[in-house]
């Protein structure tokens, strides 16, 4: 487990906190590492036992759409790692309406359950939270 | 009030580093406590001991070489972001060390306040 949380030891060192931490996606999934390496910060905080939810917003919204073909710009495609994160015990995942909208996507465009929400309600649930981690 | 950082962004593209530093120089004036900066992204070339700015520019490298020096504070690189990178312990500057992801978390568990500097 240490290997896993660079060298943290869970247990004894953060004695059982609970945070709630928000992970804000806002950049679309290839172009710049953004999107890669925050969902990597996703993965690792699942071992901490945290409270953990995930926002798409703005261009965000394009790493859970369906049907990447990522092939001709020799990129990974990585959105099959978002179908993961349920196994993470991750299951708190929104998505701004509004950022749908403008981009002519629904929600069954998206490769993942997610919980669709005005900015106003994710704004209310970004003020609940110990943690913001925007990417 | 107890503060962890995080950058995200290089030394010189982005102004992001820039920002944390001095940010964290008017926290720790006004008797604030900065336990961990943690350095993600390109942010993990602000370790990079070859970097040799211009005589008459800021040198962000040893800067904040002189930040951990002063005030003890913690400098974390990703070794994932930092593999990548090409960012490896023999060009870390003093006082960066290179560890995981897992370092950030627990900064944004400990910390009263975690605050983001990126793009």
């Amino acid at each position: 487990m240490s290997e896993v949380t660079g060298g943290v030891e869970v247990e004894e060192e953060i004695g059982g906190t609970v945070k709630k931490f928000m992970f804000v996606n806002r950049k679309a999934p290839y172009g710049t590492i953004y999107a890669l390496e925050g969902l990597e910060v996703v993965l690792i905080s699942a071992a901490f036992d945290q409270d953990v939810s995930l926002v798409f917003l703005d261009d965000g919204v394009y790493q859970l759409k369906k049907g990447q073909h990522t092939k001709a710009v020799d990129m990974k495609n990585f959105s099959p790692t978002y179908r993961a994160l349920e196994g993470y015990d991750i299951d708190k995942l929104y998505v701004e309406k509004e950022s749908l909208e403008e981009r002519g996507l629904t929600a069954d465009d998206l490769v993942v359950d997610v919980e669709v929400l005005t900015a106003e309600e994710i704004a209310k649930l970004m003020a609940e939270q110990d943690v913001v981690l925007s990417f | 009030m107890k503060f962890g950082i995080l950058v995200n962004e290089g030394p010189f593209q982005h102004q992001a580093a820039d920002t944390a530093y001095h940010f964290i120089k008017a926290a720790l004036d006004r008797g604030h406590e900065v336990h961990r900066v943690f350095f993600y992204h390109d942010g993990v070339n602000n370790a990079n001991k070859l970097s040799e700015p211009q005589q008459d520019d800021r040198n962000v490298v040893h800067r904040w070489s002189k930040l951990a020096e002063e005030h003890g504070i913690d400098l974390v690189v990703c070794v994932a972001a930092a593999l990548r990178r090409g960012i490896k312990d023999e060009i870390l500057a003093p006082g960066f060390r290179i560890s995981g992801l897992g370092q950030l978390v627990e900064s944004g568990i400990q910390a009263d306040r975690l605050v983001v500097f990126g793009d």
